[in-house]
Formats: structure tokens, C-alpha cells, sequence
């Protein structure tokens, strides 16, 4: 098996029928990591205990009793979810050197289906950014920045520049997990999403990621940006494993109250070839400024493509979608500053040598422990949070979600099952160009299109489309009905199916991956 | 219009996290600018929603005893404790006054 291959379809199979054995698959998972080092998309590499779950797995397999379809499978998690005996920094001084005495939930159901976890991965410091740059552990590269495909579109600006300063971000906050995904190392990542931070490095990085619905996925373990937004958020290189994922995660959880009790059955997707029963709704106010035309023109074509296809394509209307980032920005702020007040030096995490008085212990913690970013959204949470503002901002801010979330229901009601719309407004800039601008305008510019799904709650997916003219990926978004995940992914699968996004063509994993078993599509590498 | 001196020195107290510098107090400006955004838009007769599953019942467990006994680990992480407990500095005294603390915005 290649480490490109997919995972249900190739992968899986090749492990059941002993072709390639998981000690096998985690060394050359490993290996490919410390050669694509440079990418910096790893905080954490845990070789020796993956070689270990790597080993238990083989041991299953040989007895023919493997724990399902993940045995073996090597993924990765990022570094805000809790994992035993592994470091949880979330990318920030506070949280260096913490090693948590429990796993997340999602982290603990994987694990128990025999997957193998390689290590977590880089994000924004505590999920806080869209570029993956602001972390203690330096800003992740996109693996797309080093392909055959950029290279070659790359014109370099001076005589003396090299690809080292032409490099792109991945997007944020859950880019190392896209960047892992992206560039072999895993088969799989967890991310997190609350207005975009899995979905929006999954656009940049040319993989799918997808959002569950608010309830679905348990939360248990994932250290909290903004509870009522946030999901784990699960990355993929095609939308069957993202399924399979889904599967292994969702389902209610007596250790997280915001999980729903209805039952969740697994389910694989049909080979949908009829679409002619689908109304997929375009919502013209994600026509957003600052769409590069490029991108414009995607949407549009893939407007077509559905239409074309025999299915229902209808203009809808989102009216309060401008609204929706600084809606996003009060409540996000607001539950920051209350879900960031636990860190006190106390229990866990960073603790000043400051010791004159408990409140001046807590002020030098934080004030050693985080980064700017968090300590503004701190304080910005708690100016919307004070008496008199609380009803000016953060009740006028609940009240614009509940505009924001009939939007949508609007549309479902009016017969419309899926939304397309674009995942980002361009493709990745390079770093220098991106830290340009501070975090918040960032985030505010990037958001725009993936946060009103977290406002609203509803389920959406990434599927990279096309390259870009530099040659970078661009990815178009599909949102759904809440809870109706199989139907959403269904069309995403179909979608996929008709674009054929080109793969990754990477030196790295040319020289890993040589001779072993290629899969059908890959004439990248013939 | 500008947020005052007091304003910042309390929110610093409430957050117990500082701005740091005039950058900090410009970043504070511009959030407050950005959601007044907010005002534009009618809300008359809009309940505030607290959650997209506000329309479901909580669920509620059983009040039993499923786990703990996990004092070893929980004090594993602390960096002051003893015995069983978490050692933290005297606590009944407040944090310096603006005049008296060590902080930029002395100078505002």
C-alpha cells in the first residue's frame, strides 16, 4: 500500500490481506514526517508509543480479530485535544509541558478501534487565528508551497530569492493537521472548527475537511474556544474516509451534555449518480468582497456542473451573513474570556514565580503564559461582558445569531437541501504577505465565508476543487441540514467524483513511496 | 469615543491580564469599533439564542458515582501542592492600584 492511497477502499484492505502490515505503514508514516520536518505541521511526534499501538495491531491482524476498519491506521490529533501521556500544549506557553491525565473522547474512540496516533499536530495559539502562524512553535508551512505544481507557476521575484521565502501558509487554526493530511504523513487528523479552523486550512492544503453539526461529535477533552460553536473537525483526503471517520466519532456522550441522544448509525455513502431530486442553493451574499474572480468563476462553474447534472440550482438569500463575523467576534470574545479564566497557574499549565499575592500570581501567569492574541480577545470579552455592556453587545450579539440561524432555516424550509458556496475568498498567500496584517483583521478578512455554519450550527465540508493560476489549491463548500451528515456527504462525494482534484506532487513522498503498490489515479507518479 | 483610563485599569483587574502597551489598548479600540457594527441591524421582538439545540432537553444522568479517585493524577500536573492540596499565595490581598503597580498605563 502507498501512503497515498485511501484509506476504506485501499488501505484497510491491504492490512486485512497482510500486503502491508501497520509496524510497516507507522515506520514509513513516521520516516515521512522527519523528512518533510520543515513543514513544522508536528508539535509532538510520539514515535515510540505509535511503534507500540503499531505492534498491538499487527498482533490483532495476525490472529485475524483486527477492531475494525481503523486498526492500525496512523493519524494524527491536534494539539488542543487532551491525549495521555502525551504533551497538550495548544501551541502556547501556558499549556508547555502539560501532559493531561485523560484522553478526548474522539481521542479515546479512535484509539479503541486500534488506531495509531502519531503525534499532535500545530495550530494558532489556542485555536485563536486563521494562518496557523501564531503559535509558540512557529507558523506551519503548506506542504502545496513544495509541489511540483507551484514550483513550476512560481516566479521568482528576484535573482537571489529561493523557494525558502516563497512559502504559503495553511491556513488556520487547525493547519498542521491539514498539513499532515496533506503531505502523507497520516491518513487522517482531527482538527477543530468554530468559525472555520478546520475547513479553511483544509481549502488551503487541497484536502476535505469537514464540520459536524453542533451535538454530533463530543467535545469532551477538546480544550474549549467557544462552547457553543466549537466540533472537532475531522480531515481527510476524499470524502469516504471522512465518513468512516465520522462514523468511528459521532454519537452522544454522557461526559459532554451538549452531545444529542438520538442514535447515531455509521453509514457508507451511496455512488450517487442521479441528481435530478437536488435543489442546491447558491446564497449570493457570499459573493463576498474580496472573492478573487478565479475563485468566482469556480463557484460558478460548479454551479453549472450541478445544473448540467439535472439537478435544481436556485439563487437563495442569507441576509444577515455580513453580520455574522462580528456577531462571531462578540460571542467568541465573550466565551473566551470566561473558558480562558481557568488558567491560573494553580492546577495545571504555566504557574509565575510571582508569590506576593494570589491575584498577582494569576495576572504574571497569564501575562507570561499567553500571547497576544488571547490576552486581547481576553480583555475585549470582558469589556462586551461588563454590566453595561452586557445587553448592548453580547445579548445584541445572541439575538443576531438567532437572525443569523433563521437565515438558514428559510432556506431548508423553502425546499433547498445543500448550499455551494466558496470555502476562502483566495488562495493562499505567501507569509510574508499574510503577517502583514495583525490575527484579527486576518481572521475577520478569512472568516467570512466558513463562520455563520458555526453560528447556525449546521454541517459543512471542504472538497478541493481545482488549482488556482499559482497553483495552489481552491476548495468549494457545501452546507447542510443539521444532522443530516449522510445526505451532505453524499452530494460532496458526488462532487468529488466529477472534479478529479489533481494530487499533490511532492519529492518527499515520491522518494518514500517508490515501487511499493500504486493506486489506479496516480499518474502523477508513472 | 475613547475608553478611558479607569476603564482599562478595571478591565486588566477583571481579566487579570494586561495590555501591555499602547498597541494593546489601540487593539481594544478597534474590537469595540468593530461590533458596534452590531447596532445596525433591527432585533426588535429576537429572543437571544444561547444554543442551536435550545429546541432539545439536556441530558441528565443519574446522580452516581461513575469515576474519580484520580487525586494522584489531578495533583501530578500542579507545581505548588501539599499533601492533597493546591498551595496558592496569600489571597486576601488586592492587586496593586494603578498609581502603585508596575504598568503602562501609569503614563496614559
Amino acid at each position: 500500500a502507498a501512503l497515498k492511497d485511501r484509506l476504506r477502499s485501499q488501505v484497510s484492505a491491504a492490512l486485512k490481506e497482510g500486503r502491508v502490515t501497520p509496524t510497516e505503514l507507522c515506520q514509513r508514516c513516521l520516516a515521512l514526517i522527519k523528512s518533510t520536518k520543515f513543514l513544522n505541521a508536528y508539535i509532538t511526534v510520539a514515535e515510540e508509543s505509535a511503534l507500540k499501538q503499531a505492534e498491538e495491531s499487527e498482533e490483532r491482524y495476525k490472529r485475524g480479530q483486527p477492531l475494525g476498519v481503523l486498526d492500525g491506521i496512523p493519524i494524527a490529533v491536534k494539539d488542543n485535544f487532551n491525549t495521555v501521556g502525551i504533551e497538550t500544549t495548544c501551541a502556547s506557553n501556558m499549556l508547555k509541558g502539560y501532559i493531561s491525565p485523560y484522553n478526548a473522547t474522539v481521542v479515546q474512540k479512535l484509539l479503541d478501534q486500534g488506531a495509531v496516533l502519531l503525534g499532535k499536530t500545530n495550530l494558532d495559539e489556542f485555536a485563536m487565528g486563521s494562518g496557523s502562524t501564531d503559535g509558540i512553535f512557529g507558523p506551519v508551512r503548506n506542504p502545496w508551497s513544495y509541489s511540483k505544481q507551484y514550483k513550476e507557476k512560481c516566479v521568482p521575484k528576484s535573482h537571489s530569492e529561493d523557494e525558502e521565502s516563497n512559502w504559503v501558509i495553511t491556513g488556520g487554526s487547525s493547519g498542521g493537521s491539514a498539513a499532515a493530511v496533506s503531505s502523507f504523513t497520516c491518513f487522517a487528523a482531527l482538527g477543530s472548527d468554530t468559525g472555520g479552523s478546520t475547513r479553511n486550512p483544509a481549502a488551503h492544503c487541497g484536502v476535505v475537511g469537514l464540520k459536524p453539526t453542533y451535538g454530533l461529535i463530543s467535545r469532551h477533552g477538546l480544550i474549549p474556544l467557544v462552547n457553543s460553536m466549537d466540533v472537532p473537525g475531522i480531515l481527510t483526503r476524499c470524502v469516504d474516509d471522512a465518513a468512516l471517520l465520522l462514523g468511528s466519532l459521532a454519537g452522544h456522550d454522557p461526559k459532554d451534555s451538549t452531545t444529542i441522544q438520538d442514535d447515531f448509525k455509521p453509514f457508507e455513502l451511496p455512488n450517487l449518480t442521479d441528481v435530478s431530486k437536488l435543489s442546491i442553493g447558491i446564497p449570493k451574499e457570499y459573493h463576498a468582497p474580496g472573492l478573487s474572480s478565479e475563485i468566482l468563476a469556480l463557484w460558478s462553474k460548479a454551479a453549472d456542473l450541478f445544473k448540467n447534472a439535472g439537478a435544481k440550482v436556485v439563487e437563495v438569500s442569507l441576509p444577515h451573513t455580513r453580520y455574522s463575523i462580528v456577531c462571531y467576534h462578540v460571542l467568541c470574545t465573550a466565551e473566551v474570556a470566561s473558558n480562558m479564566a481557568r488558567f491560573d497557574g494553580l492546577e495545571y499549565g504555566h504557574r509565575s514565580d510571582m508569590n506576593e499575592s494570589t491575584e498577582s500570581m494569576y495576572a504574571a501567569t497569564r501575562r507570561e503564559g499567553f500571547n497576544d492574541v488571547v490576552r486581547g480577545r481576553i480583555l475585549s470579552g470582558n469589556y462586551f461582558l461588563l454590566k453595561e455592556n452586557y445587553e448592548k453587545y453580547f445579548v445584541k450579539a445572541q439575538k443576531v445569531r438567532r437572525l443569523i440561524a433563521n437565515d438558514f432555516m428559510k432556506v431548508f424550509r423553502s425546499g433547498v437541501d445543500i448550499l455551494l458556496t466558496p470555502t476562502t475568498l483566495t488562495d493562499a498567500a505567501p507569509y510574508t504577505e499574510f503577517i502583514q496584517e495583525d490575527n484579527r483583521t486576518r481572521s475577520a478578512q478569512d472568516d467570512i465565508l466558513t463562520q455563520a455554519a458555526n453560528m447556525a450550527g449546521l454541517p459543512a465540508i471542504n472538497i478541493p476543487t481545482a488549482l488556482s493560476e499559482r497553483g495552489l489549491p481552491v476548495g468549494l463548500q457545501f452546507i447542510g441540514r443539521s444532522f443530516q451528515e449522510k445526505q451532505l456527504l453524499t452530494v460532496a462525494k458526488w462532487f468529488e467524483k466529477q472534479v478529479q482534484f489533481p494530487m499533490i506532487q511532492l519529492e518527499e513522498v515520491k522518494r518514500h513511496d517508490n515501487g511499493v503498490f500504486q493506486h489506479q489515479k496516480s499518474a502523477s507518479f508513472s | 469615543q475613547k475608553v478611558s483610563v479607569e476603564m482599562l485599569d478595571h478591565l486588566e483587574h477583571l481579566a487579570l491580564v494586561d495590555f501591555r502597551d499602547s498597541e494593546g489598548v489601540e487593539r481594544l479600540q478597534k474590537a469595540i469599533q468593530f461590533a458596534d457594527q452590531l447596532h445596525e441591524v433591527n432585533t426588535d421582538g429576537v429572543e437571544p439564542m444561547d444554543s442551536v439545540l435550545e429546541d432539545r432537553c439536556l441530558y441528565l444522568r443519574e446522580d452516581d458515582v461513575t469515576e474519580g479517585n484520580c487525586t494522584k493524577e489531578l495533583l501530578d500536573n500542579a507545581r505548588e501542592k501539599v499533601e492533597e492540596y493546591f498551595v496558592a499565595p496569600p489571597g486576601n490581598i488586592p492587586l496593586p492600584k494603578l498609581e502603585e503597580r508596575d504598568t503602562f498605563l501609569q503614563g496614559s
